[in-house]
């Protein structure tokens, strides 16, 4: 693909770059904390990923190798286009496999392959605060947080066993990173919550509409949020992969046809074509 | 008075040295190698001078200690980056020490507030060496496993004051200490132990 002329590499201007890297740096320091900054304007709406774009737009060199997921999938409308936009303003090589990237931008999921050392996985978040639907304004928030104040978060999931007899919260499951900022993991579905504990690789977030950036370092403690008598516990399917056979990974659900047949195939579609074989 | 050049390739340059410490912040205490390095005027060190310039900016007042004060080095910092020189660590976004024997105690510099913890000092140590110094390990986020570390030059009472530092987690300030061309990085998050 040729590279777009006219833009600087990677599309954002130096001196907003330097802005957003500077929110990074003091985000890794500071785990789980979010760092405002001076969200820019991007060629597509806020609510596709246009706080992940920036981050990526600020980390990203030449010699980098960019891999993009949507939902898991690397073929989806958002997955292509953002990887089409690195392709074409920063000439970077892309990739769908976990293996070879150096940065996966992703959107709802985490891979079903562990990542490594030196692998950076920017999330696209649409709402970083994890207390907002519990406190509308921003002043509390920053409050409670400053105090670490979070009984209200588990007064939010001891409501659920009440009401539901579980925690009947699916995705975006609050975590406590580094046993002091509470930090919303975007909307992965609390399946894949386990696998930010201790990863071995740089988890980067950005919210672009809501402008604030923060991040997990690599082996940094994450926990999800529990009571000793209802433990965290992950979703769990009856089913293995209708295509790979894979039963240790995340399912989607698939409509066959209209008299309610239905197949559950991996969310990942790399790691489901990487189990086919080629 | 011949001002020395900046980066060579300013965009990758800038790109490069601002992952070096990306990754130098995301493990803490391992020896990372900058790759592009300006001549800087001395007494600033070239991998001093890599991070402000890939860093700071017309947004970032900038501390300097009292022997980077120099003509030489103020006019290279007022060309290349454009940012304000300040007088007190407290009002710096980033701070150069040439000197760390002299430097002001940590909590001189600012240290964020409990609501905005991000609004504190990145330091920049410039020291000798970052082997052969009394050794201490870093414990905390980014190492699995308690990392052993030795910079040498620091100034006695230091570790004490990185621990008073840490201690005040979220607040705080981030050292990036640097030497020849390479960097280590001592986040408020790290814990110092030994």
């Amino acid at each position: 693909m040729t590279t777009a002329t006219g833009y600087n590499f990677a599309y954002l201007d130096e001196q907003t770059k330097r802005m957003i890297r500077r929110a990074i740096l003091k985000a890794v320091a500071i785990p789980g904390y979010q760092v405002p900054f001076g969200s820019r304007e991007m060629p597509l709406p806020y609510g596709w990923g246009t706080g992940g774009i920036q981050v990526t737009a600020s980390v990203i060199g030449s010699a980098d190798v960019l891999k993009v997921i949507d939902q898991g999938a690397d073929d989806t409308t958002n997955a292509v286009s953002i990887r089409r936009f690195f392709a074409r303003t920063a000439g970077v090589a892309t990739t769908r496999r976990t293996t070879e990237a150096t940065i996966i931008q992703t959107r709802h999921r985490i891979p079903e392959t562990p990542l490594r050392e030196g692998q950076i996985l920017v999330y696209q978040v649409p709402i970083p605060e994890p207390l907002r639907w519990l406190e509308p304004r921003e002043s509390e928030t920053r409050k409670m947080h400053a105090l670490a104040d979070y009984g209200v978060m588990h007064v939010k999931l001891y409501e659920d066993i009440a009401r539901h007899g579980r925690i009947a919260t699916s995705y975006d499951y609050p975590v406590l990173v580094n046993d002091r900022y509470l930090m919303r993991p975007s909307p992965i579905p609390k399946f894949d919550n386990p696998k930010m504990h201790m990863n071995p690789a740089l988890q980067l977030f950005g919210a672009g509409r809501e402008k604030r950036i923060y991040a997990v370092p690599p082996y940094t403690k994450v926990v999800s949020l529990d009571f000793e008598d209802h433990p965290f516990e992950v979703q769990r399917w009856d089913d293995c992969c209708a295509l790979c056979g894979a039963a240790d990974s995340y399912l989607d659900e698939v409509i066959t046809d209209d008299r309610g047949g239905r197949i559950f195939v991996c969310s990942d579609s790399d790691y489901c074509t990487g189990r086919i074989g080629p | 008075m011949t001002l020395s050049p900046g980066f060579d390739q300013p965009v990758a340059d800038g790109q490069a040295v601002f992952r070096g410490a990306l990754d130098a912040l995301a493990r803490p205490g391992s020896v990372v190698a900058l790759t592009a390095l300006p001549p800087a005027p001395a007494p600033l060190l070239p991998a001093a001078a890599a991070l402000v310039l890939a860093l700071a900016d017309v947004d970032t007042p900038l501390w300097l200690d009292p022997i980077l004060l120099s003509e030489a080095v103020l006019g290279y910092l007022r060309f290349h980056c454009g940012c304000p020189i300040v007088a007190q660590p407290s009002q710096a976004v980033f701070a150069v020490v040439a000197e760390p024997a002299t430097m002001p105690p940590l909590h001189c510099f600012a240290l964020g507030d409990d609501e905005y913890p991000d609004r504190s000092t990145t330091l920049i140590l410039q020291l000798p060496a970052l082997e052969g110094g009394p050794e201490v390990s870093l414990a905390g986020p980014g190492n699995a496993l308690a990392r052993r570390i030795a910079p040498a030059g620091l100034p006695a009472g230091f570790w004490a004051m990185a621990r008073d530092n840490h201690a005040l987690f979220p607040r705080g300030v981030d050292l990036l200490l640097v030497a020849g061309g390479s960097l280590l990085a001592l986040p408020r998050s790290s814990r110092v132990e030994g």
